[in-house]
């Protein structure tokens, strides 16, 4: 996976034309029916704001500590498997909307996460999707075309690895637990995390190597 | 035959390279994220209700909008079907918003 979507690494996205700075229509109706909703005293501009905050804090960080934790921790791998909102929340993280079911890489099975139906993703650990995540290639392809689709993300899964997708829908949300890498013995928590990418969680990736 | 696939439903259809395009979030497209969220807090709005409204458009504008575009749609869609607000306030809201100058928004 390319160097920019490692964590730790400061990085920014070009924000596309005709979004912020252009008052398309859409972008007025956007404005419109906050101003309504204040108007109606169904929300505030402060809590409009601090929700977009609460969006802006939520990051692949968060989701980086879950895996860290289950490869340290045998009992929180257990717990992270069979409940995975409940692993979360003894992390002291959000226990998040849906359903959280964690799937983990082996030596013989590599999993990876798609929505078909349109962009479900665990948010309350990775913060919002990337837009390939939620492109129509990406979203077509992964269900029957997924080695071919992850060496277009540079990453080639071994002929005897089975190859498993688990396409999310409205009432459930995949975590992907990556392989720890190898060398990595009596490594701390925090460095562990380091290794571990927003795209080796969605299992486009690999965990980097140390 | 006929095809009994709804516009949003993709998987397995023939498409092209996967580009790992991403961009970051603008204030405007993080605001329609917020209000779903919020509206759903408070009961105004569900999941199922912004798929429906999604998954209802035709598919020239499912391809031509874009993300958030679709969703302040369908949050609209819903809250008007549920007559929390009306086509004629919306209406004339847009229309003042876009009467002002950029600044003023």
């Amino acid at each position: 996976m390319s160097e920019h979507h490692q964590e730790g690494v400061p990085h920014r996205h070009p924000l596309r034309p005709d979004q912020d700075d252009t008052l398309t229509y859409w972008r007025a109706m956007e404005i419109a029916l906050r101003q309504l909703l204040i108007e109606k005293q169904i929300t505030t501009a402060d809590e409009v704001r601090r929700e977009v905050e609460a969006m802006d804090n939520r990051s692949p960080a968060h989701g980086a500590q879950v895996v860290a934790r289950a490869w340290t921790d045998p009992q929180f791998r257990e717990l992270l498997l069979s409940d995975g909102n409940a692993a979360c929340e003894a992390l002291g993280f959000e226990r998040g909307l849906y359903k959280l079911i964690a799937v983990e890489n082996t030596d013989k099975v590599h999993n990876v996460v798609v929505c078909t139906l349109c962009s479900c993703y665990p948010r309350f650990l990775l913060g919002l999707p990337p837009d390939w995540y939620k492109s129509r290639n990406y979203r077509s392809r992964m269900v029957n075309s997924p080695r071919e689709v992850l060496r277009e993300f540079g990453t080639t899964v071994a002929d005897d690895v089975v190859v498993r997708v688990h396409d999310s829908n409205a009432d459930m949300r995949y975590l992907v637990v990556p392989k720890r890498p190898a060398g990595t013995d009596g490594w701390s928590e925090a460095q562990l995390a380091e290794l571990v990418t927003r795209d080796a969680m969605i299992g486009v990736a690999m965990a980097c190597q140390p | 035959m006929t095809n009994y696939r709804g516009v949003h439903d993709i998987g397995g259809l023939p498409a092209g390279e996967v580009v790992p395009a991403e961009h970051d979030y603008a204030l405007w497209e993080k605001r329609v994220d917020a209000m779903m969220v919020l509206l759903s807090k408070k009961g105004l709005m569900t999941v199922d209700e912004l798929r429906r409204n999604i998954e209802s458009l035709g598919a020239d504008a499912y391809d031509k909008m874009s993300y958030y575009e679709r969703w302040i749609y369908a949050i609209t869609q819903t809250l008007i079907q549920r007559g929390v607000i009306s086509i004629d306030e919306l209406g004339r809201h847009i229309a003042a918003v876009q009467a002002r100058s950029d600044d003023e928004n």
